[in-house]
């Protein structure tokens, strides 16, 4: 299924503070989905390693992440040196939403704009992929 | 300051075209176990293109339709692609055995494995920041520092102590964070009227000390030199630390500090020199902030 988001989802691996159950589903149902998605352990470690991956994940557009507060996330993000900022990330909170909120918000296929979202960032510079090269 | 480290390497659990799709609980059960060690996984799906997250070697696994060249580098030899092939048996042994093939293909590639620290360190709000630098000087274990224009910065994660939130109880304006915290505000929730109302209340830290955070703490040290001079042992030390900080909480509710924190809490001695130390850094950046704020 086409997504023009990239999605990012967040494992919360080393802690208990996401309820099990809600991450459980969500990773459920965007692995049924077909949609494409990248998840990441805990954006927390990555945060203090400073991983490389997180500027490159700041430097998309319309990108939702299922995570956890929107202001820990964006603060997290900032400590790497990997700014979001408002208008083209959406942070979903699986702290207080429920998997189904979650599921919807990263599957609708609206556009991320600063009036339609809670949160969000622009960063000029487009990502460059790589092209998995073709078996 | 920790330096950048990328992941060890990101696994890409492989649907594009050129093979053939895994099942929804298969896709589900594989990105979880892997997750749950530590690992970044990302799901191609067919006409989906991989985001560069600037890892240097990428696990492909995939049920490739023929054979797949072992390994693969892009022209200037920066990403490295390792192909592996979930053939019938990996799958239907399931999760474990897709986690197996990932952590041999590691041990082979000599890559460090993920994990192994809970990520467990103050992260700081600038929208609320007024570097006032109270975190820098009440925190033992020099987890904050300045950065060279004079802000105070988070510089040593490793070194927080697991659990502890007593430093975001001591910032006037409830800037500091711990995302992995129980409850609000500290774990980024939204900061509502009451906690405002809590942090009008709170005492300032360097007031309630009198001047000087650790002046309690350097006061009692001799206090307790003159009593202890002869038989001061650890376990009174201890005992002594533990009245500081009680004497702490009470002007400023409870630190939530773990018991592991205050018995390894640093020696007087060495608390003393903390103190100093991080009284001068602290005082040059208020300074260099003073200057900035004139030369504008
Ligand atoms: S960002 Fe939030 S959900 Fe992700 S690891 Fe940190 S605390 Fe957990
Ligand atoms: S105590 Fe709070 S306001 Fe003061 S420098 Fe630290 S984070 Fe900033």
């Amino acid at each position: 299924m086409a997504n023009p988001c990239q999605l990012l989802y967040c494992h919360c691996a080393y802690a208990k503070v996401v309820p099990r159950e809600v991450k459980q589903e969500v990773l459920k149902q965007l692995s049924e989905s077909g949609v494409a998605f990248d998840a990441v352990a805990d954006l927390c470690e990555m945060s203090a390693r400073q991983d490389p991956a997180l500027l490159q994940i700041a430097q998309q557009e319309n990108v939702r992440i299922a995570a956890c507060y929107p202001r820990a996330v964006k603060w997290l993000f900032a400590a790497a040196e990997a700014p979001i900022q408002e208008q083209t990330h959406r942070v979903l909170n699986m702290r207080t939403e429920s998997a189904a909120e979650i599921v919807s918000r990263l599957l609708s296929t609206e556009e991320i704009t600063s009036s339609n979202e809670d949160m969000a960032a622009v960063e000029e510079t487009p990502i460059e992929e790589t092209q998995v090269e073709e078996p | 300051m920790i330096s950048p480290v990328a992941a060890s390497w990101r696994v890409v659990l492989y649907e594009g075209e050129g093979s053939h799709p895994l099942g929804a609980d298969e896709r589900f059960e594989a990105t979880s176990a892997l997750l749950e060690r530590g690992y970044a996984v990302s799901n191609v799906r067919p006409g989906g293109r991989l985001p560069n997250l600037g890892h240097a070697d990428l696990l492909v696994l995939g049920r490739f339709v023929g054979e797949k060249p072992p390994h693969v580098e892009d022209a200037l030899g920066e990403v490295r692609l390792h192909f592996h092939q979930l053939d019938e048996g990996i799958i239907e042994a399931g999760a474990a055995s897709v986690l197996a093939l990932v952590e041999a293909e590691q041990n082979e590639q000599n890559v460090t494995p993920p994990g192994g620290w809970k990520p467990w360190f103050p992260v700081i709000d600038f929208d609320r920041c007024t570097n006032c630098m109270q975190c820098l000087s009440f925190c033992l274990f020099d987890v904050y520092g300045v950065s060279g224009d004079g802000k105070i910065q988070v510089q040593n994660q490793t070194n927080c102590k697991t659990d502890c939130p007593a430093c975001s109880r001591v910032c006037p304006d409830v800037a500091i964070l711990f995302p992995k915290y129980k409850a609000g505000p500290i774990n980024g929730a939204e900061i509502n009227s009451d906690d405002l109302r809590r942090e009008a209340m709170k005492v300032d830290i360097s007031s309630l000390l009198g001047g000087d955070i650790y002046a309690l703490l350097r006061d009692r040290s001799e206090k307790a030199k003159s009593r202890f001079s002869k038989e001061r042992d650890d376990e009174r030390a201890l005992k002594e630390r533990m009245r500081c900080l009680k004497k702490l909480q009470e002007g400023l509710g409870d630190l939530e500090i773990p018991a592991e924190v205050i018995s390894s809490l640093p020696s007087m001695d060495e608390i003393q020199a903390k103190a100093a130390e991080a009284k001068r850094k602290a005082e040059k950046a208020l300074q260099q902030q003073e200057q900035s704020k004139h030369d504008v």
